[in-house]
C-alpha cells in the first residue's frame, strides 16, 4: 500500500489547553478513514492541522514521504493536493455553483476555463448538481451547498479528500443525500478521511476507525472491531452513548 | 425675495453654476474612486496574516504603523486645513506647484482613502472566517483569495457607505475654493461678487447641490441592486430535478 499521509507525534495548543497530545497515525492511498469521538476530542483540529489551517506545535505531517512542516515546503501547493469539506460548507457566497467549482482551478492550478468548466461539470455530475450551475449558494439548501463544496473540492482533483463532520450543520432529511454522495466517492477509490458523528456511515464505509478521546487516539482498528468489540474502556462508553441516542 | 429674481440670476449665470457643479462632480467621481481604492490596498494589506519569517513581519509593522498614522491624520484634521497644508506645503517645501484641479483630486482622495480603509477594515472583518478558509483550502493565497472571493464580497457591502463618502464629497469640495479651485462654491461665490444677491445664488447653488447627491444616491442604489444579481436561477438541462 502507498501511503500518502503519515502523521508523527503531532502536538497543537490553544494557549494552556493541550488539544493535540503526540498524535501518531497514517492513511494510505484509496483508504477511507473515520475518526470518531465526542466533542472537543480534537478530531477538527486534527483535520485542520492536516491541512494547515491551524498551525500545529511539534511532530511531523509526512505527506508523500516529504514533511510539509519543513520550513521549505510550498505549503499552497501542499494544499491543493488536499480537498477539505466544511462542516459550514463555506461555499464562496460572490459565486454561482460553477464558478465555485473553476475559481481555484484557474487562478490556483491555473488550468483554462474551458478545461475547469468540463472538469467542474463532471465532478458536478458526480454530486448531482449539474443543473445548478447558475444558482447561487443563497438559492441552495444545506444538502445542496454541501454536495457543491465537495465538487468543489473533487474539481482540484486532489490526493485526499478531508470532511470536517459534513453532515453536522444539516437537517436530519439532508443528511442522507450528502451521506450517499460520500459512499459514492468511497466506492470510486477516492482517499478519504473523514471526522463523522455518523456512526451508521463510519461503520459501514469505511476501512478504518479511529477513536480520539482527550486529544489522543484512544484506539484504531477496522470497523467491525471498534464498533462490535471495543478494547478501550472508553471507546465503548462513548459508542454507548452514540448508539443509544439514536 | 422672489422667484423672478432667482431665475433671472440662473438665466444670467447659468454657464458658471454649470462649469462649477461639472467641476464638484469630477472632482468628487474620480477622488471617490481614488479613495475607495486606496481604502482597498490598505484594507488588504492589513489584514495580511502574520508572517513566519521575522524580516516579513517587521516589514509588516512598519507599513502598517504607516497607514495607521495615515489614517489618523486624515481623520482627525479638517480636509479645509488639510487643503491648505498641501497645496501650499508642497510648494514650499518640495518645490512643487500643483495644478490646482490635481491639488483637488490629490487632497480629497486621501482623505477619502482614510475614511474607506476603516470601511473596507470593518468590511472584511465582517466576512465570515470560512470563506477565508475554503479559500485558503484550495490554495490560494493571501492575494488571490482577497481578489477572487473577499474583496467582490467586500465591496457589495461597502457600497451603501460608499454612497455616503461620494454625497459627503460632492458637499465638501466646496471648501476647495480656499485653494482656488473653481467648483460650485467657488462659482458661487463669484457670481455674487458681481450681483451682491447672496441668498438668492446660494439658493441656486444649495438647489444644484441636492440635485448632485440626490441623482448620486438613486444611481448607486440601483447599480447595488444589479450588483445582487437576480433572484431567480434557471435549472440546466430539461429533465425534472432528481
Amino acid at each position: 500500500m502507498e501511503r500518502v499521509l503519515d502523521i508523527q507525534s503531532l502536538r497543537k495548543s490553544f494557549g494552556n489547553n493541550e488539544v493535540l497530545k503526540n498524535i501518531n497515525f497514517s492513511v494510505d492511498k484509496g483508504e477511507v478513514v473515520c475518526i470518531i469521538g465526542s466533542s472537543g476530542s480534537g478530531k477538527s483540529t486534527l483535520l485542520r492541522c492536516i491541512n494547515l489551517l491551524e498551525k500545529p506545535d511539534g511532530g511531523k505531517i509526512i505527506y508523500n514521504g516529504r514533511n510539509i512542516l519543513e520550513s521549505n515546503i510550498n505549503v499552497y501547493e501542499y494544499r491543493t493536493r488536499l480537498g477539505m469539506v466544511f462542516q459550514q460548507f463555506n461555499l464562496f457566497n460572490n459565486l454561482n455553483v460553477l464558478n465555485n467549482c473553476t475559481v481555484g482551478q484557474i487562478k490556483v492550478l491555473g488550468r483554462s476555463r474551458e478545461e475547469a468548466e468540463e472538469i467542474a461539470m463532471k465532478y458536478l455530475k458526480v454530486v448531482g448538481m449539474d443543473k445548478y450551475i447558475n444558482a447561487k449558494p443563497r438559492q441552495l439548501s444545506g444538502g445542496q451547498k454541501q454536495r457543491v463544496a465537495i465538487a468543489r473540492a473533487l474539481a482540484m482533483e486532489p490526493d485526499v479528500m478531508l470532511f470536517d463532520e459534513p453532515t453536522s450543520a444539516l437537517d436530519p432529511e439532508m443528511v442522507g443525500e450528502v451521506l450517499k454522495v460520500m459512499k459514492e466517492l468511497a466506492e470510486m477509490g477516492l482517499t478519504m478521511l473523514v471526522v463523522t458523528h455518523e456512526m451508521g456511515f463510519a461503520k459501514e464505509v469505511s476501512d478504518r476507525v479511529v477513536f480520539m478521546d482527550k486529544g489522543v487516539i484512544a484506539e484504531e482498528g477496522e470497523p467491525e472491531q471498534i464498533f462490535n468489540n471495543p478494547i478501550q474502556e472508553r471507546t465503548r462508553e462513548f459508542l454507548r452513548s452514540t448508539l443509544q441516542a439514536v | 425675495m422672489s422667484f423672478q429674481l432667482v431665475k433671472e440670476i440662473f438665466l444670467d449665470n447659468w454657464p458658471m453654476y454649470l462649469r462649477g457643479a461639472g467641476m464638484t462632480i469630477v472632482i468628487s467621481v474620480i477622488s471617490t474612486i481614488l479613495g475607495a481604492i486606496i481604502g482597498l490596498l490598505i484594507g488588504v494589506v492589513r489584514t495580511i496574516p502574520e508572517s513566519a519569517t521575522r524580516g516579513k513581519r517587521v516589514i509588516l509593522k512598519v507599513v502598517n504603523t504607516i497607514f495607521s498614522a495615515y489614517v489618523e491624520y486624515f481623520r482627525g484634521t479638517p480636509m479645509i486645513v488639510q487643503a491648505m497644508v498641501i497645496y501650499y506645503g508642497s510648494a514650499l517645501l518640495f518645490d512643487i506647484h500643483l495644478n490646482r484641479f490635481v491639488a483637488a483630486i490629490i487632497i480629497v482622495s486621501i482623505n477619502t482613502g482614510a475614511y474607506m480603509a476603516e470601511i473596507v477594515r470593518g468590511g472584511i472583518t465582517s466576512i465570515d472566517e470560512g470563506q477565508f478558509e475554503a479559500a485558503s483550502a484550495i490554495g490560494m493565497t493571501h492575494f488571490q483569495s482577497m481578489f477572487n472571493i473577499i474583496l467582490p464580497q467586500v465591496i457589495r457591502n461597502i457600497l451603501p457607505a460608499t454612497a455616503n463618502e461620494f454625497v459627503i464629497n460632492i458637499k465638501d469640495t466646496s471648501v476647495l475654493n480656499v485653494i482656488g479651485v473653481t467648483e460650485l462654491f467657488f462659482q458661487t461665490k463669484s457670481i455674487t461678487g458681481n450681483n451682491f444677491k447672496f441668498f438668492e445664488s446660494y439658493f441656486i447653488a444649495s438647489g444644484i447641490y441636492l440635485l448632485m447627491t440626490f441623482t448620486i444616491t438613486r444611481i448607486l442604489r440601483h447599480f447595488e441592486k444589479r450588483l445582487d444579481g437576480p433572484q431567480n436561477y434557471d435549472l440546466v438541462g430539461n429533465q425534472m430535478q432528481v
